[in-house]
């Protein structure tokens, strides 16, 4: 379905931190032909009001991902460690709040 | 039923399962062909509506009565241009290239809102647009942003927080005018005249009419239909027109005290199709300015991309 994309500018995904003390999120994509275009132009689209306080942009080709299949197989190992979650644990309610 | 329709029907199932428990789908998700199918046609016209929607009130551009209109103007025209990269970019997530996207708009295989194939006479034009159009663009996306593609859903979102401006900076215009001289009146009721019937239609064929919206619904690509969402528009818009002496040109407009909402006459189908079929008062307009705009545009990219490339090189010249 993709056709030839060899002429088109490289694709990089946006994240922005909205203030100081959050962390950086996921916005968006855009094109731009290399990182300094990337970075301005994810200013001009994605922080019009103000929006952030600091930008990454990242070629999407150097994300790696998880895959979706993998859902069960690759996150089993917590699975069976309820241990590791507070409720685990049945204290008496004398002990107060913990 | 040998054992790859076994299975197929088995991921069908398991999908529309997630969607009926209000889980949204990410891109690397399995989905069924169609479904992706129908959110590329419908992401990506969507996306071409908010680029070939900058075309009309870029009219007006240098012509805007004030600095102040001008820079209002200019603001909302950007966030156009901002809002059809949100949604390009959303649609890219399901396997279609921008190119690809650019090709079906500019060879006329996908569509744009037939809206914009209507001309912008006067400046009251700009202010009926911001009213009634972008006010019937949010009634239209705010039903969207619970659409059970996440990219879909959190670009519909980014823009309906924008969009709110853009109405309300048209409506203010629409006051100033409809509170003004006798000649301001008269072009603002012109306006409304010209733009009533269009923006009604922008909600799309009647539901009986509409063959692909319950398998929408379904999906929850939708979550009301064109018939529910044109209804809550109009129900919305007739006390604004109340408010500002201007008067909606409907001679069958009532309220109807029963339903709890207004009735409104037929819509002309007529118009409405040979608008979508390329024989509107501006498709041809439209369309050739897009083409050039992307065109002439092309040394830019290119130079973009050497510079880019040179710059590479010297890189790694040096390391
Ligand atoms: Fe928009
Ligand atoms: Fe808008």
């Amino acid at each position: 379905m993709t056709k030839d994309t060899r002429d088109e500018l490289p694709l990089y995904e946006v994240f922005i931190r909205s203030k100081n003390g959050l962390d950086h999120k996921h916005v968006g994509s855009l094109h731009a032909s290399d990182s300094e275009m990337a970075l301005t132009n994810a200013r001009d689209v994605y922080t019009r009001r103000s929006e952030g306080v600091s930008i990454w942009v990242v070629k999407s080709t150097d994300i790696v991902a998880s895959s979706p299949e993998d859902r069960g197989s690759f996150y089993e190992p917590s699975d069976d460690k309820l241990y590791r979650h507070p409720t685990f644990y049945d204290l008496p309610d004398e002990v107060g709040h913990m | 039923m040998d054992a790859r329709t076994d299975d197929l029907d088995r991921l069908e199932a398991e999908f529309q399962a997630k969607v009926d428990a209000e889980q949204r789908i990410e891109p690397k998700d399995w989905m069924p062909d169609r479904y992706r199918q129908t959110l590329i046609r419908q992401m990506s016209q969507h996306a071409h509506s908010e680029v070939v929607g900058m075309l009309p009130e870029g009219n007006w551009l240098t012509r805007a009565p004030s600095l102040k209109r001008k820079a209002i103007l200019m603001a909302k025209i950007q966030d156009e241009g901002g809002h059809g990269l949100y949604l390009y970019s959303a649609t890219e997530t399901l396997g279609i290239s921008r190119d690809e996207m650019f090709d079906q708009l500019h060879t006329g295989k996908a569509k744009y809102s037939t809206i914009f194939n209507y001309p912008t006479l006067t400046w009251a034009d700009v202010g009926a647009i911001g009213w009634l159009v972008d006010g019937a663009a949010i009634t239209n996306q705010i039903a969207l942003c619970r659409c059970s593609y996440g990219p879909y859903a959190r670009a519909m979102i980014r823009i309906c927080k924008e969009e709110s401006f853009h109405q309300r900076q048209g409506y203010e215009i629409m006051m100033t005018m409809a509170q003004g001289t006798k000649e301001q009146k008269e072009m603002a009721q012109d306006a409304l005249n010209r733009w009533w019937w269009p923006t009604l239609m922008m909600f799309g064929p009647n539901d009986s009419n509409s063959a692909n919206s319950a398998q929408s619904m379904k999906w929850k690509i939708k979550r009301q239909s064109n018939d529910e969402l044109r209804q809550k528009f109009i129900d919305a818009t007739v006390p604004q027109a109340e408010y500002l002496g201007l008067k909606i040109p409907d001679d069958e407009l009532k309220w109807n005290e029963e339903r709890g909402a207004y009735d409104f006459g037929e819509i002309d189908w007529d118009e409405f199709k040979a608008v979508v079929s390329g024989n509107g008062l501006c498709n041809r307009e439209r369309l050739k300015a897009r083409i050039d705009a992307h065109d002439g545009g092309k040394w830019v990219r290119d130079a973009a991309l050497a510079y880019a490339a040179k710059k590479a090189a010297r890189k790694a010249e040096a390391a």
